[in-house]
């Protein structure tokens, strides 16, 4: 996939690190601020989406791949689960395995943090290797119709 | 009538007229920019309304499937005729439509009214919640009290995403077959 | 007695037009189109539902912000003036399972697109690939 003019890779480049920090600090500070993973994990698709379209897909192959999409997203999904088995540590499934602090801090109330994290990894992996199927798949379509001309 | 209504009401028309716009119009690059107006329109009456979370999720959300419908649409070549608009279909249409409006206008006379919610189990989450230390209480909502929701919600989310993986493999083709299918 | 219904009519609304999308369309655009139209409306439905309205001022999120620090005052009014969450809870999920289920489609319209060089819903039931 071809990408866009050198204004907009060139913007991109500065403003790619602060979109993907604003949605780790979604993502972290869920518990304290509105957001939490989905919004943040959505937050971190979208950033990895405007890469894609500024770049192209195939000068990112190496570094922003199918396989690290598929490899982050069952990580989120088995992070979830662990977190929930974790919980058999204090009694029943999904439990605080311990003791939830309160007050405005990033480690409180429980394993909540954790299955923030869980879930944005999940969610943005998902959603950015759906995109990027997409892409390639509209690239390889492109050149078969080219080449049957 | 206080300011959150009117401005709901003002947003709720912007969404109806987005909505038929983007359902009427002949030219599908338009259709789906009115329907990125409609997800804005929800994202702004979500604000209104009381539930910041869902705004933000709801902004980017639309921004991602305004871009994926785009990317079906634009360059892709499209021939299909709509049915022709006399007027029987017009006023069938009309009727069904203002049909289901005045039948759920007569229905939801029994529910409870607008900005009374019926439920007690959110009180009683927002208390247990609050005295677990939890300050964002939708957060403590979705993770804790209804965490196999959740997780239900991550089992579907991964179902469809694999989905797509699965309807756009092309890497089971390997050269010969591509010649294969050409012919075929 | 009309404002405590017309916000929900105005959204069955929404929700009908995304109906008439799915029924009556042919093009395969118009009728994803049509289920995204019904997926906002749900949603906007289920807020609408959580909706409390508060003694003074702008709607009142369910968020203990640290200017109340630890009154319990404070809280308590918080707890009993605020916007119901579980709503909200169940909108959340549901707002990023509507964006899969309209990959999912998009997907679906493309390989379709592929096989039959058309979105139009009459000519790809009628050809056989």
């Amino acid at each position: 996939m071809r990408g866009m003019t050198l204004i907009v890779k060139t913007i991109t480049a500065l403003l790619i690190g602060f979109i993907l920090l604003f949605g780790f600090c979604v993502v972290l500070t869920g518990h304290l601020t509105p957001g939490g993973g989905f919004a943040g994990g959505v937050i971190l698709a979208a950033a990895l989406l405007l890469v894609v379209l500024a770049f192209g897909a195939d000068a990112l192959k190496e570094r922003l791949g199918h396989n690290l999409a598929v490899v982050w997203e069952s990580l989120g999904a088995i992070g979830f689960l662990a977190v929930g088995a974790l919980g058999f540590i204090a009694g029943t499934f999904f439990a605080h395995f311990f003791a939830p602090k309160t007050g405005f801090v990033l480690f409180a109330a429980g394993s909540i943090p954790y299955l923030n994290v869980a879930v944005g990894l999940k969610v943005g992996a998902g959603l950015f290797g759906a995109f990027l199927m997409l892409a390639a798949f509209r690239e390889t379509e492109r050149a078969g119709r080219e080449e049957g001309d | 009538m206080s300011a959150t209504l009117a401005i709901l009401y003002v947003v709720l028309a912007f969404m109806i007229i987005g909505a038929i716009v983007a359902v009427e119009t002949r030219d599908l690059l338009s259709s789906v920019l009115c329907l990125g107006a409609v997800g804005f329109g929800l994202s702004v009456a979500d604000l209104v309304l009381g539930a910041p979370d869902l705004a933000l999720t709801q902004l980017v959300v639309e921004i991602f499937s305004v871009v994926l419908l785009i990317r079906t649409v634009v360059a892709r070549e499209d021939t299909t005729k709509e049915f022709i608009r006399d007027t029987p279909h017009v006023a069938f249409m009309g009727a069904v439509i203002m049909a289901i409006v005045i039948g759920v206008y007569v229905c939801f006379q029994a529910l409870t009214p607008f900005g009374d919610p019926p439920m007690i189990m959110g009180q009683t989450y927002m208390r247990a919640a609050e005295q677990a230390g939890a300050k964002n209480l939708v957060t403590a909502v979705v993770l804790d009290f209804r965490g196999y929701d959740t997780l239900g919600e991550a089992t579907v989310i991964f179902a469809a995403i694999v989905g797509c993986y699965a309807l756009l493999r092309t890497r089971g083709r390997t050269a010969q077959h591509e010649g294969h299918d050409a012919h075929s | 007695m009309l404002h405590a219904v017309l916000p929900y009519v105005l959204c069955i609304l929404i929700f009908a037009i995304g109906l008439y999308a799915i029924a009556v369309k042919k093009n395969l655009v118009k009728v994803i189109i049509g289920v995204m139209l019904i997926d906002t409306a749900v949603n906007l439905f289920l807020v609408l539902i959580g909706y409390r309205v508060p003694l003074r001022g702008a709607a009142i999120a369910p968020i203990i912000t640290p200017q109340m620090g630890s009154s319990r005052q404070a809280v308590s009014e918080l707890l009993g003036n605020a916007v119901d969450p579980l709503p909200q809870a169940l909108v959340l999920t549901s707002i990023v399972i509507g964006l899969s289920v309209t990959a999912l489609m998009v997907v679906m319209a493309l390989r379709l697109h592929q096989k039959y060089g058309t979105f139009d819903l009459t000519q790809i039931t009628k050809l056989k690939g």
